[in-house]
């Protein structure tokens, strides 16, 4: 019936036009500029926690948010420090007040106190967004706001970032929150901006025990480069297939 | 055949056409797939120096010892010579340009970050001397009697 | 530029136990309210094409009218999205630069889609009745008569043939659309299901069974509120009619609504079984497997939310109004209370996947509670509060009454098609 083939005729040109929205969207750019952007692979930012060597100071925290600006009170951070006790009755009790942005001054923990003889183990675990091979948060974001730039950090674009929060929901390490006065996704960049003038992150500038380390690694000669490859290190739930790049030393069986 | 069937594809295109003429002049230019993957590289190439240009805020021991290596010299016979500057004294910013005296914590709690007792065991925090707050010295100020540029020493 | 800080979540969570710093429940009640929306969307239209498709005669005055209060609906689906967006005013990026590894990006594409088939459709069935319209009306006087005048004249974009032949096309077209807008109505809410069923960081969302159950459960809500409000609708009528001394007129309307809503809810109930059956199997599965976040997981639903998922949706959301509408000697009354709790059901199965997977922290050590803010205080507790929500729930039908004068579905038109 020549009805019913013009109707199929319509569909399918109103159906080819609908995809052609989509498929305008693979824009890809000139060789030029494609060489330009992937002229710094030559780095591969990666990060070494040693919480052997953390005593939960928080100062970490603090810099962190002074330096990039997180609202001082505001109960979100960049980076935090959390605390492991392991009693002997083989429970484990974790806080992170404030993220750890005034350390840990108290023995209590959510309310109870813990008396140092019942500790078994007790240790802090520094923090921050892991910089992952395969970011789940890239992945989800509806509207390419967030990426992976070509030296390996996950970059949030705060003029095209539309507040949707899918990307905080598909963090499996929660690193990621809203500003709360940019009103839009944040989370730690390893301090993109100093690490690219040649500068320490803040985290790791006011770490006055070691225990933060940033790395390149795809330079050899980078002693935390070496570390990572040549010591023993465990990354943060790697059973999501995300490929993170912050590496612990001393990373217990107990820390979530 | 009816032509009137195909009205409602004409508005449809319409739209599609509308959207496309919209992304001429909302989307900026640079905004595309920069890198090996459509699913980690789709974004705005500019954004990445907008955030390589962001303020930086702390300047590091380095450029305190510029003006203030008497300061840094006695820090460094004591085992605060590892702690930066402005963890107490705050972001260097452009001081001294922009701020003449940068405001330095003096509080109990800056000290207690590190030096309140926790009694943890296998800690690297058992390794540093330690108070336990209520006991020791309440509603004084750390600084009274402590250097912190050299606690071993008396306070200034 | 807005200079206060406000930490989105922290009015509205309490955290209990070791809770990552950075985590809330950024998912309120308006991510609730929108894949419930888009499911009485998905459904009406179903329920609509049940008559146009396959041809289900019983259907034909329920089918029409569900036609076009899935599109007062559609519009209200995006509500809930842009009032719970922190950067609203860019809603239209997910057109501009879909990233279409997101699901959230097909939101964009096929959301034009469907409206573009459900207009069209409407379109297809109602083009008779405009032209027919504009004669009516050519000489009319009034402001209104005469707005409704050249709106009818835009909306039949110049087809006025009103030939058999032509009206044959017409009904052709509306089955043919209404044939493609099934599936797209499905993978409207399909991908509404794979929002939440992708997200491998959160223990209680990851499923492959998560598109399906949405879209069950869709198709559920969907048929249930367009028998609710086809019923009431056609009380109110029956009613005048009796009033005004018509009874047998009454008689009438009140035979054939009961025809109409027997044949209705035997589809409820069918997908209503799909929708459980999918539903426990996913739990069954969780608890035989007992992966790492079995532990958290179990203290929630069987401690915490017990109440919000055994006692509300599955209880009173599925059971009872199963057994309501299979128990002989239905009334009018068993079965509005039935369509009810099967509303209150759905919205409870959204509750519980979106508010119960923000339950418990990603340390599997803490939980979130979840306060909705009741009386609003600022724009953010408005946008995410109670008052919100209501204001979502109320559109529709806002919106129902104002395209129902131009697209009248209530009533039958004589040599409609």
């Amino acid at each position: 019936m020549s009805c019913s083939r013009r109707q199929f005729l319509k569909d399918v040109v109103g159906g080819g036009l609908v995809a052609a929205l989509p498929a305008s969207a693979f824009v890809f750019i000139s060789s030029d500029e494609a060489k330009a952007a992937l002229a710094e692979t030559k780095v591969r930012w990666a990060f070494l926690v040693d919480t052997t060597k953390c005593t939960g100071c928080g100062f970490c925290v603090t810099a962190c948010k002074n330096e990039n600006e997180i609202p001082f009170d505001a109960p979100v951070t960049r980076t935090w420090v959390e605390r492991y006790v392991v009693t002997k009755d083989g429970q484990t009790h974790a806080d992170s007040p404030m993220g750890g942005r005034d350390g840990f001054t108290q023995r209590e923990i959510h309310g109870q106190e813990i008396e140092p003889e019942d500790i078994d183990k007790a240790y802090f675990v520094p923090k921050l967004c892991n910089q992952c091979d395969n970011p789940a948060c890239v992945q989800v974001c509806p509207v390419g706001a967030t990426y992976q730039t070509p030296d390996g950090v996950v970059l949030i674009d705060r003029e095209w970032c539309i507040g949707c929060g899918y990307c905080i929901m598909a963090c499996p390490y929660g690193v990621r929150f809203f500003h709360p006065v940019k009103k839009v996704a944040d989370k730690c960049n390893f301090c993109y901006h100093r690490i690219t003038k040649g500068l320490q992150p803040a985290c790791v500038q006011s770490c006055a025990f070691g225990a933060r380390r940033i790395a390149n690694l795809r330079d050899p000669d980078d002693p935390v480069t070496k570390i990572i490859t040549t010591e023993r290190v465990a990354v943060l739930k790697d059973e999501y297939g995300t490929k993170p790049n912050v590496f612990y030393i001393g990373l217990d069986e107990n820390v979530r | 055949m009816k032509r009137h069937v195909l009205h409602p594809l004409w508005v449809a295109i319409g739209l599609v056409g509308l959207i496309l003429l919209a992304r001429v002049f909302m989307v900026p230019d640079d905004f595309g797939v920069h890198g090996p993957s459509f699913t980690y590289n789709y974004y705005r190439l500019s954004n990445i120096q907008e955030w390589k240009n962001f303020p930086v805020k702390y300047r590091g021991k380095e450029s305190c010892a510029e003006c203030h290596e008497d300061k840094i010299r006695m820090t460094r016979r004591s085992p605060h010579k590892r702690i930066e500057c402005e963890n107490c004294h705050g972001p260097a910013l452009d001081h001294p340009d922009d701020i003449e005296f940068l405001p330095t914590n003096q509080d109990r709690a800056l000290c207690l970050r590190c030096h309140a007792s926790l009694e943890y065991p296998n800690n690297a925090r058992s390794d540093l001397p330690a108070i336990v707050d209520r006991h020791h010295k309440r509603n004084r100020a750390c600084v009274d009697c402590h250097n912190p540029h050299n606690p071993r020493e008396d306070a200034e | 530029m807005n200079e206060e800080i406000i930490v989105h979540g922290v009015e509205w969570t309490v955290k209990e136990l070791f809770v990552y710093p950075n985590e809330y429940i950024y998912w309120s009640i308006q991510i609730v309210m929108y894949p419930y929306m888009t499911g009485l969307v998905a459904g009406a239209f179903v329920l609509s094409s049940l008559y146009h498709v396959f041809g289900q005669e019983q259907l034909k005055d329920i089918a029409r009218f569900s036609l076009v209060f899935s599109l007062a609906l559609l519009p209200v689906a995006a509500l809930p999205l842009l009032l719970h967006l922190q950067q609203p005013t860019r809603a239209m990026e997910p057109l501009l630069t879909p990233h279409f590894t997101s699901a959230i990006s097909a939101f964009g594409i096929v959301f034009t889609t469907y409206a573009l088939i459900v207009l069209s459709e409407i379109w297809f069935v109602y083009r008779e009745y405009f032209v027919n319209q504009i004669s009516v009306l050519k000489n009319a006087r009034g402001f209104w008569n005469r707005a409704r005048l050249v709106v009818y004249r835009i909306l039949t974009f110049g087809a006025h043939d009103l030939s058999e032949e032509a009206l044959r096309v017409d009904h052709k077209a509306a089955k043919i659309l209404a044939g493609i807008g099934i599936p797209v109505a499905c993978f409207l809410h399909g991908y509404a299901g794979f929002i939440f069923g992708s997200v491998k960081a959160n223990a209680l969302w990851m499923s492959p069974l998560m598109p399906v159950i949405f879209i069950m459960s869709a198709v559920v809500s969907g048929i249930a509120l367009c028998m609710l409000t086809y019923i009431v609708i056609m009380e109110l009528q029956a009613f005048r009619l009796r009033r005004s001394g018509s009874a047998s007129q009454a008689g009438e309307v009140k035979g054939a609504e009961s025809e109409i809503i027997t044949q209705a809810a035997r589809y409820l109930l069918g997908f209503l079984v799909a929708a459980i059956s999918l539903e426990l199997l996913d739990l069954i599965f969780r608890g035989y497997t007992a992966m790492k976040s079995w532990d958290i997981l179990r203290s929630v639903m069987y401690g915490k939310d017990f109440v919000n998922i055994f006692v509300l949706q599955y209880t009173l959301g599925n059971l009872v109004p199963f057994i309501l509408l299979l128990l002989p000697g239905r009334t009018v009354r068993r079965t509005v209370l039935a369509l009810v709790l099967v509303l209150f059901g759905v919205f409870m199965m959204r509750w519980n996947v979106v508010i119960g997977g923000q339950a418990f922290s990603l340390s599997f050590s803490g939980y979130m509670h979840y306060h909705i803010p009741v009386i609003p205080h600022s724009l953010e507790t408005f946008k995410e509060g109670l008052f919100g929500a209501l204001t979502v729930a109320a559109t529709p039908f806002v919106l129902f009454w104002l395209i129902n004068k131009f697209v009248p579905s209530l009533r039958r038109v004589p040599g409609e098609t």
